[in-house]
């Protein structure tokens, strides 16, 4: 549907940096192998999307679409036979919004690890990939607001009849009585009918 | 969750659907299913593995033509889990190792993977790499255990590998370069822990090796010259007999090896025929004893019997398919034959050594609209009296698949929908007085049933199941699923042309199929061998007469793969689905114009450009021709010939000069052409405004409360070249040798309005045109991130209109026409902004009176998708 992803605020997380492998490294026959992984930590992932076990969803998918390829159960993933250049790794995970990655891979010393996430330049020591923040797919309902409720066309009206029963005998009183009489008088002889008469209070001063 | 995962076809469907409505921002999260419908497609399947224990679900593995893995649900057809590979990873095989696992092999037999059966889960991949190109050839060896472990034997590029089924891991691997192989088949006998691998070398020369399966020792290798030569596949028949076809086709050769001789016998077909009509080709099965052999339409059932003699066991013309031999209990093997006879199919399963002693004969009523039967995998279960059951897996010719069992389709998938090449919409019927199209409960214990659901529903009693059938019913019951034409002009009926060449008619309310036609002229051989279906157009849509007349579709196709194929021309009712008429065209079809005229019938003009850039007009009457000549001189097109990097622009000029007189041909002539210089430029990408757009506001406020007029011409063509060094993949070139050009072309003067060169960047660019803005995506190589830019082009000779005073004296020029003949005077504008993700295709919404603001719609590759306004 036209869903508009509602991104919530930011919230960067801190990279973990594991002490694992290489991340390129020289393959059999003319490519190269790209080794990664994609974590995605525990505390998110709670508002349903990801339910436990849906890893096998996620795609890793280098520059556009040339490769795909899917993440083990531990997460990590791999590209085989990929030439020396810079490349473009991106993860398709339902519920998270990943950096794309670009990735050099050097034909002359083939051990150099060389990433950065495009959207804030940070450069990765290891290809460990996670999730910037969640995507927020549907529209929020709002939770129930003493506000909402005063400021829908009904709560309005039935504040501005508090007003008019509390408020205005309360600026009537505090007329002084001749200027009063003089207004009444005056109102008399146009015929307009006056407010204050109407008013219970007014009525009776 | 539902949006996100929409598949690519139906992103498009989608599209159009939504593209109806007014802006709503998005859904909130328990309305899902109720606005919007979303379904799931693997496409044609091309190998189904079952897994049918005792214990746990029933399910078949499959893996199709569009690059799709997925496990089916085999009782009701549903999809459990489903893995899009890229569109260059094509499966050559798959197969179930451990009872637990999916083994695929892809991309050129270079990737193995293992995927876990019940959720999907990938376990292992490995890269297997090999000295040279050949075929791919997966064996899983079920009887060789290994500490419980089954050995994958893969023989991919030159190089059989046998890998661990556990982890991936390769325990041994053998080349087989050095003597130019051609393997052909790779053959494990039953029962033994050796692997025999067959071929041919030199073309004549037959080599077979025998290796033991355990640590790949090579214990045997025997070669033999047949001088004949060979020709395609080599068939197993039984462990020491194979079969091939000599370099003609016209003589079966019948190769044994016995205690270490290959000897060949040989069988000249019109020996088994009687008299033979062509070449034959070996159908691939591996039922023992037993192949079969295609001559023509002719199938041939032949047995063999020991030291190479044959005995033909069954001729037949009705077109038949044969499944794989399946091994029912010790030492016995049974296969599926189905044939087809009328409307109906007739499935008989017969053991493989008795020819005649059937073990089972169904015959199933089938829709004429799902065509032959393409492929049958048979499986089978044990009744309850212990007696075998078969149940049997076909693929037809529209690509549906249907799971077919003691007699009847038990379910059935339309997979077809799964390659939709073309999509246009219908309206749906007028309401009519007195006739009700929506179906009234059948009777009133229906009715009361459905009460006390809701009622149960409303005292929280129901069960799930209950609760789906409320939301089922409720569907139904809804506005939005009506067979009938709403108000505003929201439901429709999108009409869809699928690869297979059949065309559905799905309800936008619910994604519903309301009817589906497998084009008929598939079914005259002689007229059209292959035809592939390549537009749609709407062909009538009655106004006048819309309560008694219904609208019809062109389907415009081709009969053939090449350019200059003869065309097919459909014409099909939208309402029912029937075809109303069909031409088979004399000329190609290489590019189809809808004309903005229509005849007193409201059947649109079309034009029908072919390879010889002749022009023909349809439908052909006299009144179509009389409406054309009046505007003959207006008409104009264009061709793009993407090799040589030319954009050329035609006019008519006269009827053919023809021997023949046809007064609906015209001869065109070159008015213009862009030249794009071949060293540097290479066209990519080019977008034109859709014919039938309308645009509601001629003046856009820009940002300074200044006024700006839109330049709105129907005859603008965006184009984006590209160096040809940077056409290929992402990361193949730097930044430096890589430019992306983008221009606005005026189709009918070939003036080229706007230029603007991007430095850096490359494709691939997805575009969408509309109004007078064209917003394109591509790559930044410099920033190694995507980009959209956007042009939008202004007409700068009606900028003086904006005086407020012109206007109120009537000194203005906004009645004066606009032609395309003249140097128009424009500015354009344009912005560039970063995006994040990679595209897989682009739209913009369109309503009926082009009030409504644009929204751009973008499917990214991770199959979610987005929403802009403009």
């Amino acid at each position: 549907m036209a869903s508009i992803p509602r991104f919530e605020p930011v919230t960067l997380l801190l990279f973990v940096l594991l002490s694992t492998a290489l991340t390129i490294s020289s393959g059999s026959g003319d490519g190269f192998t790209i080794n990664g992984r994609v974590r995605i930590p525990q505390g998110l992932g709670t508002k349903g999307f990801a339910l436990p076990g849906k890893i096998s969803n996620v795609k890793v998918i280098l520059n556009g679409g040339q490769n795909v390829t899917f993440l083990r159960p531990d997460g990590y993933f791999s590209f085989h036979n990929v030439p020396a250049g810079t490349h473009l790794i991106e993860v398709a995970a339902i519920g998270y919004f990943f950096s794309p990655v670009r990735v050099d891979v050097s034909a002359r010393n083939p051990g150099k690890v060389q990433a950065a996430l495009t959207e804030n330049r940070r450069g990765l020591s290891e290809l460990v990939l996670e999730p910037l923040r969640e995507e927020q797919y549907y529209e929020i309902r709002e939770p129930f607001s003493i506000m909402s409720v005063v400021k829908s066309p009904m709560g309005l009206m039935v504040g501005f009849m508090l007003v008019v029963v509390f408020l205005m005998p309360k600026l009537v009183e505090n007329m002084d009585p001749e200027e009063m009489r003089r207004a009444q008088e005056e109102m008399r002889n146009q015929g307009v009918p006056s407010l204050a008469s109407l008013l219970p209070g007014g009525g009776r001063s | 969750m539902a949006i996100a995962m929409a598949i690519r076809s139906f992103l498009f469907l989608l599209l159009l659907f939504f593209s109806s409505l007014n802006p709503i921002l998005s859904l909130y999260e328990d309305q899902v299913g109720l606005m919007d419908w979303h379904q799931q497609f693997i496409g044609k399947v091309k190998q189904a593995v079952f897994h049918t224990q005792k214990t746990g679900r029933k399910r078949v593995v499959v893996s199709t033509e569009e690059n799709v893995i997925a496990s089916l649900d085999l009782r009701h057809g549903e999809i459990f889990w489903r893995h899009v590979l890229a569109t260059n990873d094509v499966i050559d095989g798959i197969d179930i190792a451990i009872g637990k696992y999916v083994i695929t092999l892809s991309s050129g037999g270079s990737i193995l993977r293992a995927w876990n059966l019940p959720d999907g889960q990938m376990v292992w991949e490995s890269s297997l790499q090999g000295p040279k190109h050949s075929k791919s050839l997966l064996l899983v060896l079920t009887n060789l255990k290994v500490d419980k472990d089954n050995v994958v034997i893969v023989f991919t590029n030159g190089r059989l590998h046998a890998v661990s089924s556990i982890d991936g891991e390769v325990l041994w691997k053998k080349d087989f370069e050095a003597e130019s192989l051609d393997v052909q088949q790779v053959i494990q006998p039953p029962g033994s822990d050796l692997v025999y691998v067959v071929g041919f070398a030199a073309s004549s020369q037959f080599e077979m090796y025998q290796i033991n399966a355990r640590n790949g020792e090579l214990l045997k290798h025997e070669s033999a010259a047949f001088s004949g030569g060979f020709l395609g596949e080599v068939s197993l028949v039984s462990s020491e007999t194979l079969v091939a076809l000599d370099s003609t086709g016209s003589i079966l050769l019948t190769i044994s090896s016995h205690n270490g001789k290959i000897s060949f016998q040989q069988t000249p077909i019109s020996n088994l025929v009687g008299d033979s009509l062509g070449p034959a080709v070996i159908t691939p099965s591996s039922v023992t004893g037993i192949f079969s052999l295609k001559v023509n339409a002719i199938t041939i059932f032949i047995r063999v019997i020991g030291e190479g003699k044959l005995e033909v066991l069954e001729k037949t013309n009705l077109k038949t398919a044969v499944s794989d031999a399946l091994s029912i209990s010790e030492g016995k093997q049974a296969f599926a034959l189905i044939q087809h006879a009328g409307s109906e199919i007739h499935l008989t399963v017969k053991p493989a050594d008795d020819w005649d002693g059937n073990l089972l004969k169904e015959s199933i009523k089938m829709d004429r609209q799902r065509g032959l039967v393409h492929k049958v995998f048979i499986n089978n279960y044990i009744r309850t009296d212990r007696s075998y059951g078969f149940r049997v897996l076909i693929v037809m010719e529209d690509h549906s698949l249907l799971l077919l069992q003691q007699g009847e389709i038990v379910w059935s998938r339309e997979d077809g929908l799964a390659s939709i090449i073309d999509v246009t919409t219908s309206e749906l019927p007028v309401e009519k007085d007195g006739v009700s199209v929506a179906k009234v409960e059948h009777n009133l214990f229906e009715w009361l049933k459905g009460h006390m659901l809701k009622l149960k529903g409303t005292l929280m009693l129901a069960s799930p199941e209950d609760m789906a059938a409320i939301q089922s019913m409720r569907l139904k019951s809804s506005e939005k699923s009506k067979m009938t034409r709403d108000h505003n002009g929201f439901r429709k009926l999108l009409i869809v042309l699928t690869r297979a060449g059949k065309l559905f008619a799905l309800h936008t309310g619910d994604g519903r199929i309301v009817w589906s036609h497998l084009l008929q002229s598939l079914h005259k051989p002689q007229a059209c061998q292959h035809l592939i279906g390549l537009n749609l157009y709407q062909w009538q849509v009655p106004h006048h007469h819309a309560m008694d007349e219904n609208p019809s579709v062109l389907v415009v196709g081709r009969c053939g793969p090449s350019l200059d194929a003869p065309g097919v021309l459909s014409f099909v009712d939208t309402y029912t689905g029937k075809e109303l008429s069909s031409l088979s065209l004399a000329h190609s079809v290489a590019q189809v114009i809808p004309l903005p005229y229509t005849d007193s019938t409201e059947q649109r003009l079309h034009l029908l450009i072919d390879a010889d850039q002749h022009a023909h007009l349809y439908p052909k009457t006299p009144e179509a021709i009389g409406i054309f000549q009046r505007e003959f001189s207006n008409i104009y097109w264009y061709s793009v010939e993407d090799d040589n990097g030319i954009i050329k622009g035609y006019a008519l000029k006269s009827k053919c000069t023809s021997e023949v007189a046809d007064e609906f041909c015209f001869d065109s002539r070159e008015l213009w052409s862009v030249v794009f210089p071949s060293e540097s430029e290479k066209i990519i990408a080019t977008v034109t405004r859709k014919l039938n757009e309308v645009v509601h506001t001629q003046a856009k406020v820009i940002a300074d409360q200044d006024v700006m007029y839109k330049y709105l011409s129907r005859n603008l063509l965006f184009v984006a070249t590209a160096a040809p060094k940077a056409s290929g993949e992402i990361g193949s070139v730097t930044p430096e040798e890589s430019w992306l050009v983008a221009y606005l072309i005026d189709t009918v003067t070939g003036r080229i309005l706007h230029r603007v060169t991007h430095h850096g960047s490359q494709g691939p660019v997805h575009a969408v045109f509309s109004e007078n803005w064209v917003v394109y995506h591509y790559f930044n190589l410099r920033a190694h991130r995507y980009e959209m830019s956007v042009i939008e082009i202004y007409d700068q000779s009606r900028a003086d209109d904006k005086d407020v005073w012109k206007l109120v004296l009537g000194k203005h020029n906004l009645t004066s026409p606009i032609s395309s003949y003249s140097r128009p005077e424009v500015i354009t504008k344009s912005q560039s902004y970063f995006f994040t993700h990679s595209l897989k295709s682009i739209a913009v919404t369109s309503t009926a009176k082009g009030i409504t603001s644009k929204q751009l719609l973008i499917g990214t590759i991770g199959a979610c998708f987005t929403g802009f306004g403009t």
